[in-house]
């Protein structure tokens, strides 16, 4: 691993100042990075992928609000850094809106949920084996050297949002649910603070890759803030992986629906494993509403999550297992007991 | 596009010669970093390159080789320790992250007159080891499982025990291990 500096500090202000700004560089690429969590930033940067000079340790900042999880109606607050283990735990979110447990429990295992912060999981960036693996060719890691991917071992990768620059997929499972219930995120920077909504964070590869969010660097996820409506207690998370545990999705659906006797009413959707970002599924959503839900409809519905799919040579599965999972999703949030 | 890429490719150059020179700096300003833990109960004080994950300080610097080192990437779970009573892995965390915290690792398990922690017994008793490489990280785990409350079923300790690989597949017998030492436990 190349040297570093590092910091620990005590709270924001001086997190923003000791991290400082570098214009024109993406955080990922900025000399100076935040850590939490560690759990993917260490890993990249054993790998050399990740290449920090100085590392400012944002886990000891003792604002409160960054540690907790506080339960409004309908807001719930969630503070960057709570663990994925403590949403995972919580009764009430269990209670009110399963799949945002439901898609940490799905996650990792629970000694990295135990230390992964929720805004550095967010964060988390590609599995994609060509980005790892400093040798290769990578849009994303090492701008213009060109994509080893497109032409590969793409079994795992994305088949919405790709460009041809890069088809890396976003692997997050807590992403999809936040982007389903339409959830804020609250930036701190050196220019002050903002709330972006969580689909305005991540940016489609196109023709950078390596900008992969609208956060500029030195800035810092303070808190997560997520709307959830009543009836997303009728909510959960499906994952299909190659084994049964442990292992990123090759599709995961987050859902939620409103029922009114067995019509739609309301349906939020997010796609994992399937995408190059965290994915809505806006026009299954809009297929689906004031629509009987029976398998045939769903079925019907799930089509339209793929239209502009764009399968590579060995990825084109995903297609119809991510339809299928999707299908099954709906039916067994349809079945749930609420 | 093309001007695009090269301009990205300018950005990167600048920002590897910054970072150099950051690097260059701050390596002759900051070349070690103070930790104090307790280890066991008992308390360290270390200097170390921040580098250090906090595997390599408890095996190389502690000279508590029991925590052991398997993928060094987060994927095995050999490494496995409790830290302030939480199951996390040591591979995957920096040493100079850990300043101030309680570390328990297979070593701190038996009590001080040597009795075996009940998942230690528990493990010896259903044979649930072959090569034993995986074994530390799957008794800390284990016993992290059991306090955590999902331990209750068979369904639950295998999912909640997934992030520890056992190459020698010693499954059944490690299932078996961690519900015997469930209910002792349970009884203590």
């Amino acid at each position: 691993m190349l040297p570093f500096s590092y910091q620990s500090v005590r709270d924001v202000g001086s997190a923003i100042a000791e991290a400082g700004e570098a214009k024109e560089i993406p955080p990922t690429a900025a000399p100076s990075q935040f850590i939490a969590g560690g759990t993917n930033m260490s890993d990249y940067m054993r790998l050399g992928v990740n290449r920090p000079s100085h590392l400012v340790d944002i886990n000891c900042i003792e604002d409160r609000s960054l540690k907790t999880i506080e339960i409004g109606d309908p807001d719930i607050h969630v503070g960057a850094l709570v663990r994925m283990s403590e949403v995972e735990d919580h009764p009430e979110i269990n209670r009110r809106c399963p799949m945002l447990a439901e898609s940490l429990k799905l996650a990792a295992s629970r000694q990295i949920r135990n230390m992964a912060s929720l805004g550095g999981n967010v964060l988390q960036r590609t599995r994609c084996e060509y980005f790892r693996e400093i040798s290769w060719p990578c849009n994303k890691r090492n701008p213009g050297s060109g994509c080893a991917a497109i032409e590969g071992f793409n079994r795992q990768h994305a088949v919405l949002g790709t460009s041809d620059s890069c088809i890396a997929t976003y692997h997050g499972d807590f992403a999809q649910a936040l982007i389903a219930l339409d959830a804020s995120v609250d930036i701190s920077g050196q220019s002050g603070k903002r709330r972006i909504r969580f689909a305005e964070l991540h940016r489609q590869p196109g023709d950078r890759p390596d900008i992969e969010t609208t956060l500029r660097s030195g800035e810092i996820i303070t808190a997560i803030v997520v709307n959830v409506p009543a009836w997303a207690a009728r909510s959960r998370y499906l994952k299909i992986r190659d084994r049964q545990s442990y292992a990123f999705a090759l599709a995961s659906i987050a859902v939620a629906i409103n029922l009114d006797g067995d019509i739609v009413r309301d349906a939020r959707i997010g796609l994992g494993g399937l995408a190059t970002v965290p994915w809505r599924a806006k026009a299954v959503e809009e297929a689906l509403r004031n629509k009987p839900l029976t398998e045939e409809s769903a079925s019907i519905a799930a089509q339209a999550a793929f239209v502009d799919a764009r399968p590579r040579q060995h990825n084109a599965f995903k297609i119809e297992l991510g339809k299928q999972t999707l299908v099954r999703a709906l039916l067994e949030a349809r079945e749930m007991r609420i | 596009m093309a001007g695009t890429i090269t301009s990205a490719t300018a950005i990167s150059v600048g920002a590897a010669s910054k970072e150099e020179k950051a690097r260059l700096a701050a390596a002759s300003t900051q070349s070690t970093v103070p930790v104090k833990m307790k280890i066991n109960g008992q308390p360290y004080q270390f200097s170390v390159d921040p580098r250090t994950s906090l595997l390599d300080l408890l095996r190389d610097h502690a000279g508590l080789t029991g925590t052991k080192k398997g993928c060094d990437h987060g994927q095995c779970g050999a490494c496995t320790v409790l830290t302030d009573g939480k199951r996390t892995l040591s591979c995957m965390s920096f040493a100079a992250m850990n300043d101030g915290r309680k570390i328990t690792t297979i070593e701190g398990l038996s009590s001080a007159d040597g009795h075996l922690h009940p998942m230690q017994q528990a493990f010896i008793d259903h044979d649930a080891f072959q090569c034993g490489y995986c074994t530390p990280g799957q008794i800390l785990s284990a016993v992290a499982c059991v306090h955590e409350g999902h331990a209750s079923n068979e369904a639950d300790i295998r999912e909640y025990m997934s992030g520890n690989i056992c190459r020698c597949a010693a499954y059944p017998n490690i299932l078996a291990a961690v519900k015997q030492a469930r209910d002792e436990m349970e009884k203590l």
